[in-house]
């Protein structure tokens, strides 16, 4: 099955929480949306879901026009970021509510629970109350409890914000492969752009009710649209700073300047925004086109493998994300190196104009 | 100012315990010095919670003593151990303004209204909250929220120890950087005791000078973040810090080091001695992901192994192979051309570690 | 948000419209048919437009006893609120204790109304109530039969003895949905108890405030029954509220055109003073309206 929204909006009380969009999600896709707090995430997958009526535009399933069927009968689970079971049905009734309403023999029931139940690794608590599990089986519950009736779509609402860390990625490796057979559409809907990595599968980014990007993840990664696109989709944020090329220097800001590197050759004279990723700048000049720059910390941060250095010169901070440790005291000089051929150029409207180009080495693998 | 000193520290919220599995924090001895940042890390349920509560006096422990600069605490309130604590959800007098709320613990304290006007006005700036001083707290966002509590632990003079509960739980991740760095800079200026209590990794690694990572009601390892990823004392610490943690497996011995599904590792003399010379039979080996040495071809004393897929974290890539009945992850860079069907990995020496009874058992130097 | 347009949901909440159209809006208009007409028999009633209105408006009975209404249910607001919340702030929140406080706190609420007048009819008596003969006992001249004060103290007394429980229940649950957590700021942040109860308590407890107002306000304006049990109104007129002056008008002396315009303006005050309740309170943090962004714990 496939899914299409159609210059659908959506507009409560005056106030815009989806721009008009356009959004085809492929039958057995996997489908990340990455935004803010408050970006329109979850609305949008209301609209999905049919739970509200776009104020605008038509939603397709399979070309069929669904807008304004009832999500009953639509055929779709949605696991929330609260954990969300009925209190007083064991965890075996909760997986198969779903069935009993839709009146699946007692056998099929039997046989439906104990398979989800196992993918999820929750077949020795089967008889326990909701209440009585930990966090993560209690997500586990409402995760079983949306894939076993087979929907066609099923919609995640930041389902792991709520866990720990290493819960959050277990099961989202879990989640993965659970969808890798199906030939169920899934929505993933979080805030972080790392989670979005690790899922992988499509990227759309959303930002204040718009969709900026959609696109294979790791494509969206390497090439954002545009600087919000660029600043939604990297963490530790990417560095932006404004400034110009001229007939043959480049200008970091107005005060850092070097001569013309073959890279930016292409680009005709004017104001641009550059782009750098935090994990692409270094200590150590490892390019000919390596630009130096003098800088001062501010802080380092040291996580056992990684460090994360603030860094700043007379006109502009940088953040820098290092593997190994680095320990620098506050104010202590140093010089850094920025690849020119790393950089993302956009132009003063935001708007990319030039993603830094693969590395040798670095096409896709996999 | 304050030493935190943890002596024989026990704590268990059944009235009569029947063995360790009652207590929620398993005796312990620990000292958080004066004018360090800390950070509690371990999963949900590991006690971490509970024993920021004991610190800040909102719980009174079961058994042993919590001593302040060497004067036992046991029977103080929290309002007079001169700590403020920063919760997981923000805390925030809701028909107050961000004034009055930043005020509120020098009225309550009598202190006269110049000097709180000077003291708000200070650590507002220190904040960046100055623009939203006359809003009221309810209409602020999140973030905004969490600095707002974490305001009205620094604007008194005396707190000399700030705990956090999880803080950053509500918070988007590009203010999560923002947010953490402020942390720090306030720490670095105001040389107070801080406690932060995560299961975020990254967060305590981040935040702390030292990590103390509990694990069932236990401090399984205390270090810096470096020794918690170079050397976990305990499997759970390798497992716990680092993404992906550490690959480990559990081994039997062979006479020249581990077997495992079809494969002889052999160890160094020096770590073969101490594992042939203990007792228990839950041999464990483990490996960083980092450290992993991946090839496309075989090289000297190289394991075969399958490849079973690679994940794209946009930084860098994660390898995961097949050595045997072990699941290996191997972390590249984001540019390495990684292998697609068969792998050659090497396990260097130095990083191999060897755990009996789910503890680090290293030669000694 | 848009809802998905479901003509299903009109045959759900039709039994409820059938339902407040049969018991509210159907004698509502009957009442207003009649309130516009004189009526000597079923078959004999002339059109007689605002003149009922005119004689009820002016009528020196009713002012009084609106009056009488006015004072009695401030006095119960007065005293039933704030005594509602100190008794919710008293109550355990944890341990057999609290669901024992509970039980004996709601003991009045399952009263019915007859009963309790009964009950403090008796009570009150000087000769074999405990009450009543206490306060003599202590050189009081008490007698709520033939003392208007002692009267009126005794009705107001026995609706503060019946429903100051109702406002401490709901206060109760207010509490309880408190988080531990804004408690352990504020002694850290060495609250006193008053700041506590000035900044966070009384702020978390605004909705339920305004539930607790309106529903004793609009009880005790309509209060029937125990008064009438208890004195009849009496003695004199000093304990006649609204609702027994309507009755006396209706009943007593069939004079149905003028009640059922005492009862129309009887109705519009009741609905004017809730409003201006519920937008007095619900508004009463107006300038703090607005965007709630992120969570809100």
């Amino acid at each position: 099955m496939s899914l299409t929204l159609e210059n659908v909006s959506s507009v409560v009380d005056g106030v815009t929480h989806i721009y008009d969009t356009n959004l085809t999600l492929e039958p057995g896709s996997f489908n990340v949306l990455l935004g803010r707090t408050l970006a329109g995430k979850t609305s949008l997958m209301r609209l999905m879901a049919g739970l509200d009526r776009p104020s605008t535009g038509r939603v397709l399933m399979n070309s069929v026009d669904v807008t304004g069927v009832p999500v009953q009968k639509r055929n779709i689970s949605m696991v929330y970021q609260q954990f969300i079971n009925y209190p007083n049905l064991t965890v075996w009734e909760n997986i198969a509510s779903p069935l009993r309403l839709a009146k699946v023999k007692p056998a099929e029931i039997t046989r439906r629970v104990k398979e989800v139940a196992e993918l999820l690794h929750i077949e020795q608590h089967l008889e326990k109350l909701p209440m009585a599990l930990s966090g993560g089986q209690q997500q586990r519950t409402a995760m079983a409890r949306a894939l076993v009736k087979d929907a066609s779509l099923v919609l995640f609402d930041e389902p792991l914000v709520n866990l720990d860390y290493k819960l959050r990625e277990e099961l989202r490796q879990e989640l993965r492969s659970l969808f890798k057979a199906r030939n169920t559409i899934a929505v993933y809907a979080t805030t972080e752009p790392n989670e979005a990595l690790a899922l992988g599968g499509t990227t759309t980014l959303l930002h204040e009710g718009h969709v900026i990007q959609t696109g294979p993840a790791s494509e969206v990664y390497r090439n954002p649209a545009n600087v919000e696109a660029a600043e939604l989709f990297s963490e530790p944020p990417i560095n932006l700073v404004d400034g110009r090329i001229t007939e043959s220097q480049v200008f970091i800001s107005d005060a850092v300047h070097f001569p013309l590197v073959q890279e930016l050759q292409d680009l005709p004279p004017g104001d641009y925004k550059f782009g750098i990723r935090p994990n692409h700048i270094g200590l150590v000049p490892q390019n000919d086109d390596d630009l130096e720059l003098a800088v001062t910390v501010e802080l380092s941060e040291i996580s056992g493998s990684e460090s994360f250095l603030h860094v700043r010169n007379k006109h502009f901070p940088l953040v820098m994300q290092l593997s190994g440790v680095y320990e620098f005291h506050t104010d202590t000089d140093v010089n850094v190196y920025l690849p020119a051929h790393r950089l993302f150029v956009f132009d003063m409207q935001g708007k990319l104009i030039k993603a830094p180009s693969p590395v040798v080495g670095g096409i896709h693998h996999g | 100012m304050a030493e935190i000193h943890l002596k024989s520290l026990a704590h268990s919220y059944s009235k009569n315990p029947n063995g360790p599995e009652d207590y929620a924090i398993r005796e312990m001895n620990h000292v958080w010095e004066h004018g360090k940042a800390y950070a509690l890390l371990g999963p949900s349920g590991c006690g971490k919670s509970t024993l920021l509560n004991i610190i800040s006096g909102l719980l009174s422990p079961s058994g042993g003593e919590i001593l302040f600069d060497n004067v036992p605490v046991n029977d103080i309130p929290p309002e007079d151990r001169n700590i403020a604590q920063v919760f997981q959800f923000p805390v925030v007098y809701d028909s107050m303004t961000v004034f009055d709320n930043l005020a509120f613990p020098l009225r309550n304290q009598k202190v006269p209204e110049p000097k709180v006007i000077a003291k708000v006005n200070e650590i507002a700036e220190i904040l960046e909250l100055q623009n939203v001083l006359k809003k009221k707290a309810k209409n602020l966002t999140a973030d905004e929220k969490q600095k707002v509590s974490m305001g009205r632990g620094l604007v008194r003079d005396n707190v000399s120890a700030i705990l956090f509960d999880e803080p950053l739980t509500v918070i988007d991740p590009h203010l999560k950087w923002k947010l953490r760095r402020k942390l720090k800079q306030i720490h670095e200026q105001f040389n107070i005791t801080m406690v932060y209590v995560t299961h975020d990794q990254l967060e305590a690694s981040t935040f702390a000078d030292q990590i103390a990572v509990m694990y069932n009601g236990q401090i399984v390892q205390f270090g810096t973040p470096r020794e918690l990823f170079e050397r976990p004392n305990h499997t759970f610490v390798g497992y716990f810090i680092g993404s992906p943690g550490m690959n480990i497996t559990e081994v039997r011995r062979s006479p020249e080091g581990v077997f495992f599904g079809g494969i002889d590792l052999p160890l160094s003399s020096g770590l073969n001695q101490l594992l042939q010379a203990a007792s228990s039979n839950n041999v464990k080996i483990g490996i960083r992901p980092e450290f992993v040495q991946v090839s496309h071809e075989p090289t000297d004393g190289a394991y075969q192994c399958e490849v079973l897929f690679e994940e794209d974290l946009g930084t860098y890539k994660v390898l995961a192979l097949q050595l045997g009945d072990w699941e290996i992850k191997a972390i590249l860079e984001e540019n390495a051309v990684s292998p697609t069907k068969t792998a050659y990995v090497t396990f260097p020496a130095q990083w191999l570690k060897l755990y009996i009874d789910d503890y680090l058992v290293e030669e000694v130097e | 948000m848009r809802k998905v347009e479901n003509n299903k949901a009109w045959w759900l909440v039709m039994p409820v419209f059938l339902l407040v159209a049969f018991s509210a809006i159907v004698p509502l208009m009957t009442v207003v048919n009649y309130s516009v007409q004189d009526i000597f028999d079923q078959n004999t009633a002339y059109f007689v437009g605002v003149e009922w209105y005119r004689e009820i408006l002016t009528d020196t009975r009713l002012h009084d006893s609106l009056l009488r209404q006015f004072l009695f249910s401030f006095a119960v607001l007065a005293i039933e609120i704030p005594l509602g919340i100190c008794i919710a702030l008293m109550m355990p929140t944890k341990g057999k204790m609290a669901s024992v406080c509970l039980i004996l706190v709601a003991i009045p609420l399952l009263i019915p109304w007859n009963v309790v007048g009964t009950i403090w009819q008796i009570f009150g008596r000087a000769d074999i109530g405990l009450f009543g003969s206490a306060l003599t006992g202590l050189g009081l001249d008490y007698n709520y039969a033939s003392d208007p004060a002692d009267a009126w103290a005794t009705v107001l007394l026995m609706d503060v003895w019946h429903w100051t429980p109702l406002v401490a229940l709901l206060c109760y649950s207010g509490l309880r949905a408190i988080p531990e957590a804004f408690y352990q700021a504020a002694r850290i942040d060495r609250a006193s108890k008053w700041a506590i109860f000035r900044h966070i308590q009384l702020p978390k407890l605004k909705n339920v405030l305004v539930i607790a107002v309106l529903l004793r306000f609009m009880d005790s304006f309509m209060i029937y029954t125990e008064p009438f049990v208890l004195t009849g109104g009496g003695p004199g007129n000093s304990t006649t509220f609204l609702s027994q002056t309507l009755t006396k008008m209706a009943i007593g002396q069939f004079d149905l055109g003028p009640a059922a315009a005492f009862s129309l303006i009887y109705f519009l005050i009741v609905l004017l003073v809730s409003w201006l309740f519920f937008t007095t309170i619900s508004h009463m943090d107006k300038d703090s309206k607005g965007g709630q962004h992120g969570n809100d714990a």
